[in-house]
């Protein structure tokens, strides 16, 4: 289908944006990569009266890396995600991750602001801002807002964004060199949605165990999650068979998906075991 | 509202007003009259869509035509010339890469942003890419294979440099 009739405003300076979408707040929409957005239209499943382009907001392309974690700038593409050589050290879950991010073509224009706005329960990077207890900055005209990403999603699209916020940055915390990690998400195609993915970290201890372990799933609820049940058994273990088989079990009764077309919810259960099996064999390789 | 659009097609400078809930694809299609892109699904699924914008595959149907303004874009036609064929273009001919035709100017499209910018690339990074661009009649084996085989055209671009 062919989206309805919208006005559209291209602003070259985030002051302006605020402005635009504060003046008609409820009725804009921002439009960052489109890659979800105009899908949404085409359906009509979203019918604004006025699209806020951020596409000429250089402002908010930027990746910054530093002693208080990484910064990705709302308007940052998965391509600058995938090819920032920075990343392999600063923070290889979220590179991992988005690899896994749509088709070719849309990684040369899905941003990070425009998935968490748009809040998919399979997305990856909801996923990885859940899993890291990372922070979301969104701005209106009353000055900028830190949301906790736990806080951010509160169900199928919809997130804890105001209608006159614009998201400006996504706060990951910071990342030690030593740090174990995996990633594995199930798709029948790659770039599709996952129909169950796992990410998770942990810090070797001193004495060979497992502590700060965050587990977090997607694809297999209403928005993405962290597994406190799977985290209990990992943490102050050795990861080992025995320790993984626990964490694949616990993961299993832990979630709760729904049958829909593309899987029963049984078949998700299994299969969220299994990424975290894989993910935590990957982890302690 | 109508809004004023300047970019770049194929080489040529375009200067046109459109609404903006007109999609690049049905800009190019309709308003272009340029239908060697295709639509095929108009939500991002198919890939048939894909053009060239500033050098990186887009699909087109995602893409706004004001979002366009001060960008070059290039399509399937624009990438041969003087009705010669491309070194991937005679590849997909040779390898038998299509038979209805559909989704070939998407996959052409694709498979030039890739080998222009990764001309080493390898069978399995190439299948990765063409994961976005859905052919219902031939599978994907024979496309793989022109794809591959196309590769040298490319290294030897690069070794010369642009």
């Amino acid at each position: 289908m062919k989206s309805p009739a919208f006005d559209y405003a291209r602003p070259t300076t985030l002051a302006e944006a605020v402005s635009l979408v504060a003046a008609r707040a409820g009725e804009a929409r921002v439009l960052a990569g489109g890659q979800s957005l105009v899908p949404m239209l085409a359906f009509r499943l979203a019918a604004p009266t006025l699209l806020v382009d951020l596409n000429r907001l250089i402002e908010l392309r930027y990746i910054r890396i530093g002693d208080d974690g990484v910064r990705l700038g709302a308007m940052v593409r998965w391509r600058q995600i995938e090819d920032d050589v920075r990343l392999v050290g600063s923070h290889p879950l979220l590179q991992a991750a988005v690899r896994h991010v749509g088709h070719y073509q849309i990684r040369n224009r899905g941003t990070v602001g425009g998935s968490l706005a748009h809040a998919d329960p399979a997305a990856e990077l909801p996923g990885i801002a859940v899993t890291c207890e990372a922070e979301i900055v969104a701005i209106s005209a009353a000055g900028p807002r830190v949301i906790r990403a736990a806080d951010f999603f509160l169900g199928p699209l919809t997130t804890a964004l105001a209608p006159e916020e614009i998201i400006i940055e996504l706060r990951l915390p910071p990342w030690p060199a030593q740090r174990r990690w995996g990633f594995e998400e199930f798709a029948r195609r790659r770039g599709d949605f996952a129909m169950a993915a796992a990410a998770l970290y942990y810090d070797v201890e001193p004495d060979g165990k497992a502590g700060n372990v965050h587990v977090g799933v997607m694809g297999v609820g209403d928005r993405p999650q962290r597994l406190a049940e799977v985290e209990a058994i990992l943490n102050g273990s050795v990861i080992g068979p025995e320790t993984i088989a626990a964490a694949e079990r616990a993961a299993a009764v832990a979630v709760n998906p729904s049958d829909d077309i593309h899987a029963r919810a049984a078949y998700r259960r299994a299969l969220v075991g299994t990424m975290i099996e894989r993910a935590l064999k990957r982890a302690a390789a | 509202m109508s809004i004023p659009l300047r970019f770049e097609v194929n080489g040529k400078q375009v200067a046109i007003e459109v609404e903006p809930r007109l999609t690049l694809a049905d800009c190019l299609r309709h308003r272009l009259r340029l239908t060697g892109t295709h639509v095929g699904c108009e939500h991002g699924v198919c890939g048939a869509c894909t053009v060239l914008v500033d050098g990186e595959a887009v699909r087109a149907c995602l893409m706004l035509a004001v979002q366009a303004d001060g960008a070059k874009v290039v399509t399937i036609e624009g990438l041969s010339h003087d009705a010669h064929l491309t070194p991937l273009q005679a590849a997909f001919r040779k390898h038998h890469a299509l038979q209805c035709g559909f989704c070939t100017p998407g996959m052409i499209t694709t498979a030039h942003a890739l080998l222009s910018e990764e001309p080493h690339c390898d069978a399995a990074r190439v299948r990765e890419v063409l994961s976005g661009n859905l052919c219902r009649c031939t599978g994907y084996i024979a496309i793989v294979e022109a794809v591959l085989a196309a590769r040298v055209a490319y290294q030897e671009k690069d070794r010369q440099g642009p």
